[in-house]
């Protein structure tokens, strides 16, 4: 039974494409089916941190107007042959999207794949209701910040109440995804901590993602983080996430930077 | 002085409290305007309606307002009556 998955957020630059990419990677390494498709219209992203950037032709729009056929707009990964890129428009107007458009081409994605991850814009107007609208589950990317909780807050309303789901009274599944976490500072009491923002919430933990310098060297590359330095922190913490979101029982923990003996006495970071 | 000296110790001033209490005051707000707008308006609207066939009352002066609390939420109804309503209401019954 397929699953949509949406990953959002309210706030930009929270670590939503990152996390799209990384978990698809993690889902498609676990052997599963996965699609990401990039929401963001205007400005897409994720086939840039995915490295596929340069074999984009057709994309999301094309496929709603019924310029492409669905094939001829997906990517394969180059790295895993069971992961694949549904791409944004770069130039067309989001208005270009229709409910029962996206609907139709989340329906043949259905029948293509064992999980479909939309990666949504930031904000709360039409382009991030689009991309929640079909999905069963729901990741809000939150950082351990003001703004950014606040914004999930009000996400987490929308998906209870905007979603296909919500109107016809049945529920999303939501997880919180803590992600740029600095276990240190939440400890000193500098950065709102685990607990506090899931009691602000209210809403079950997926994954705790440090902040780590693995995730921008990753995307410099154009590889998901899972791919690029699997022994990786913030990799990790991601495949742990994918694993919970497959059903299995993973214990949770912050997953921290390996650092060897010459690397401390030096100060460096672990690569 | 002293909470200088501390600090310049490696006493860290802990900001993360400020900003749970910060978060759980505006979210309670912001949560009890969006969910209940449509609530609000309605309740708003037939009070209005209600009271008014008895009283001449300026619609601006009526506050309708829910507060939601951990174990109980309280409905609050502020109307403003303007002093001589009574006299008005008595004056159309002697004309009625």
């Amino acid at each position: 039974m397929a699953k949509v998955l949406v990953v959002t957020s309210g706030k930009g630059g929270v670590g939503k494409t990152t996390t799209t990419a990384a978990l698809g990677a993690a889902l498609a390494q676990g052997g599963q089916s996965v699609v990401v498709v990039d929401f963001d219209v205007g400005l897409r992203n994720l086939d840039l941190v995915m490295g596929a950037e340069r074999r984009v032709v057709f994309d999301l729009i094309n496929v709603v107007q019924g310029v492409a056929k669905l094939p001829q707009a997906l990517i394969r990964d180059k790295r895993l042959e069971n992961l694949w890129l549904l791409p944004a428009s770069q130039t067309r107007d989001k208005d270009a999207l229709t409910d029962e458009g996206v609907g139709r081409v989340i329906d043949e994605l259905r029948s293509r794949f064992d999980w479909i991850l939309c990666d949504s814009p930031a904000g709360i107007e039409r382009g991030a209701t689009l991309a929640m609208r079909f999905a069963d589950e729901a990741i809000i990317v939150t950082n351990p910040e003001v703004s950014s909780v606040r914004d999930s807050d009000r996400i987490i309303g929308m998906l209870d109440s905007k979603t296909v789901r919500a109107e016809r009274g049945e529920r999303v599944e939501k997880h919180i995804l803590i992600t740029r976490y600095d276990a240190g500072r939440a400890a000193r009491g500098e950065m709102l901590n685990i607990d506090d923002i899931l009691e602000i919430l209210a809403t079950p933990l997926l994954g705790i993602i440090p902040e780590s310098q693995d995730v921008l060297k990753a995307s410099n590359v154009g590889t998901p983080v899972t791919l690029n330095n699997a022994e990786s922190a913030p990799a990790r913490a991601y495949t742990d996430a994918s694993r919970r979101l497959m059903g299995e029982q993973v214990a949770m923990v912050v997953p921290a930077e390996r650092k060897g003996f010459m690397d401390r006495l030096l100060g460096r970071r672990a690569a | 002085m002293s909470m200088r000296l501390l600090r310049l110790f490696g006493g860290r001033e802990a900001t993360a409290p400020v900003a749970r209490e910060r978060l759980q005051i505006l979210l309670s707000h912001e949560r009890g305007l969006l969910g209940q707008t449509d609530l609000l308006v309605t309740l708003r609207e037939e009070i209005l309606a209600v009271v008014s066939k008895h009283i001449q009352l300026d619609p601006d002066k009526v506050l309708v307002k829910l507060d939601r609390g951990k174990t109980v939420s309280t409905l609050e109804v502020d109307i403003e009556v303007p002093n001589n309503f009574d006299k008005k209401t008595a004056e159309r019954r002697m004309a009625g």
